[in-house]
């Protein structure tokens, strides 16, 4: 069997006295492009951070296609899309500056771009279909482009896997049919691609597997499977299969909006 | 008198020259360093860490090592107190801020009653910039070129991290030491601009040329150079202003930014108040002019 490119083992963490992941194990194989479902609090974002290494878990191990996460990050192989709320989208960089910083881990000391980094900056906002918006100010963007500025970067990057955070929150219908074809593109040239999301209809049509994640992994499989009324309930809570469907027809689509499931043990982020 | 009289004969004065120089010197430092505080929302660190310092420079004076170190020295616990108090109790981040800000400012204050000589220390609060000695310039001159040389570098990676510190991380890069870096140099910096406006006001120094120019541009390469021209420029014309009109200087020099960046504010083309509805008037008329 080849090396797991996410191999997650039994991983617990705590903040203080609170328990946000217990004991959740995930095996994800190379180019599959696999969906983590969830409330808020379910230990997504936490699930993110233990992969990325930012956070130690108190038990448990990750391995990135076989080493260590911090070593994985050296070799660039880690992309990552943040959250829309999570980027300040008044900052004054263009889509191209916010793309050249994927190849920050390729460059010196002061991170002079050299003809490469300028090509392969080119290159990855031409495969989103943004080369004509590269000295746009990034807030300047649509919805769907703020996105697709962010996978480009991760391109740019010649990330093998990318971590994508809520990629189709505020993104309209063709725009999320553009990145759900750009990421099966991507898959197919073998990158390896995890995406946490509420969005639970854009699920079958764009990953080959879905997780169900409450703490700890509750089901792992094909998208039509995990996303049965039933298992849905698991993680969502069983009042989600009283109420009424969402117009997109997705079974229990929004069962996140219960504000009694809305406390995110997430920490905010840390500028020391 | 003529314009050039007028500026010429501040510079018969030999204390005049060095003001004016420490004062550039200080000014573009600070401003460069202000794109990224403003930008992160660093500025209450940027107003806590200037006066924390304070002790630090007291000490350093008493012991005879330079200012520079006993900045550093204390700005690091400042930095460190707060995130103690912050992450170990229910006080929340601005109230850490604010205690330990003010408490090592009033331990400077305190250790400045108690030392001889207090003439040189009171300038460090409000700033002598008529007085700076030659040796002052210099100890200027080299930590400003200094902090300048490192934020000029490494401006690429303290971007990065203003804007996504999780990217940062994601590809190698240390979120936690780039902070620290930015820290360092807020220490470095702040110690830079004591001798012009005093710790008092160096915060002024610290964050208004940031905003101003980010009021001006949407590229942050601009903002580099924008904050620093600005700045420079207005802390001259305080200068002058201060010597024309008899004023004190330092106080001068940060009400002239202010009044440039409260005219910026209201005129930027656009982002200012005034200066977006005069833009959108000129299009109207120039669309039916066109029809």
């Amino acid at each position: 069997m080849s090396t797991p490119a996410i191999l997650v083992e039994n991983v617990t963490v705590h903040y203080g006295e609170v328990l946000a992941l217990d004991s959740a194990s995930l095996t994800l194989g190379a180019a599959r492009i696999c969906g983590l479902i969830g409330m808020n609090g379910s230990g997504k974002s936490t699930l993110f951070k233990v992969i990325m290494g930012m956070i130690k878990p108190d038990a448990g191990r990750v391995l990135i296609g076989g080493q260590s996460p911090s070593k994985a990050r050296k070799e660039g192989g880690i992309g990552y899309v943040p959250q829309s709320e999570d980027v300040d989208w008044q900052f004054p960089l263009s889509v191209g500056d916010v793309v050249m910083m994927g190849r920050y881990g390729h460059q010196g000391f002061t991170r002079r771009p050299s003809k490469a980094d300028k090509a392969a900056v080119d290159e990855a906002l031409d495969r989103v279909e943004l080369g004509e918006y590269a000295g746009r100010q990034i807030g300047q963007l649509s919805g769907g482009q703020k996105k697709r500025a962010f996978v480009a970067r991760g391109i740019a990057q010649g990330a093998t896997m990318m971590l994508l955070d809520e990629p189709f929150a505020g993104v309209d219908k063709r725009s999320e049919a553009t990145i759900t074809r750009l990421l099966q593109e991507l898959a197919s040239d073998g990158c390896t691609i995890l995406i946490s999301t509420h969005d639970l209809h854009a699920l079958p049509e764009l990953c080959d597997e879905a997780v169900l994640l409450m703490r700890r992994v509750l089901m792992h499989g094909a998208p039509e499977l995990v996303l049965q009324p039933e298992n849905l309930a698991m993680a969502f809570g069983l009042d989600v299969l009283n109420r009424p469907l969402p117009q997109h027809g997705a079974p229990g689509g929004h069962g996140h909006k219960d504000p009694a499931a809305s406390a995110d043990a997430a920490p905010a982020k840390n500028r020391g | 008198m003529d314009l050039l009289d007028i500026l010429l004969e501040p510079l018969s004065y030999d204390f005049m020259v060095r003001a004016i120089v420490t004062t550039a010197l200080a000014a573009v430092v600070c401003a460069v360093l202000s794109c990224w505080l403003v930008l992160i929302g660093w500025s209450l660190m940027g107003d806590a860490v200037s006066h924390a310092v304070l002790p630090g420079v007291v000490l350093a004076y008493i012991v005879g090592a330079p200012f520079a170190l006993g900045a550093l020295v204390f700005a690091l616990i400042a930095v460190t107190l707060i995130g103690v108090v912050r992450n170990t109790s229910r006080v929340k981040e601005d109230a850490a801020i604010g205690i330990v800000f003010s408490t090592l400012f009033a331990l400077g204050l305190v250790l400045i009653s108690v030392t001889p000589s207090q003439t040189d220390l009171n300038h460090i609060i409000f700033g002598n910039l008529l007085g700076v000695s030659i040796p002052d310039l210099i100890q200027v001159l080299v930590l400003g070129v200094v902090a300048f040389a490192i934020l000029i570098l490494k401006r690429r990676d303290l971007t990065l991290y203003a804007f996504d510190p999780t990217h940062a991380h994601a590809i190698g890069l240390s979120p936690k030491r780039l902070g620290a870096l930015l820290l360092g140099l807020l220490a470095l910096t702040s110690v830079v601009a004591l001798q012009t406006v005093g710790v008092v006001l160096v915060v002024a120094m610290l964050i208004i040329p940031g905003a101003t120019a980010y009021l001006l541009t949407d590229r942050f390469n601009r903002m580099l150079v924008i904050a620093p021209v600005v700045s420079a420029v207005c802390s001259i014309a305080g200068i002058y202003l201060s010597y024309y009109l008899d004023t004190a200087s330092g106080a001068m020099v940060v009400l002239t930014q202010g009044v440039v960046f409260a005219a910026v504010y209201l005129f930027s083309p656009r982002q200012g108040l005034i200066g977006t509805r005069l833009a959108k008037a000129r299009r109207r008329k120039a669309a039916v002019l066109a029809v």
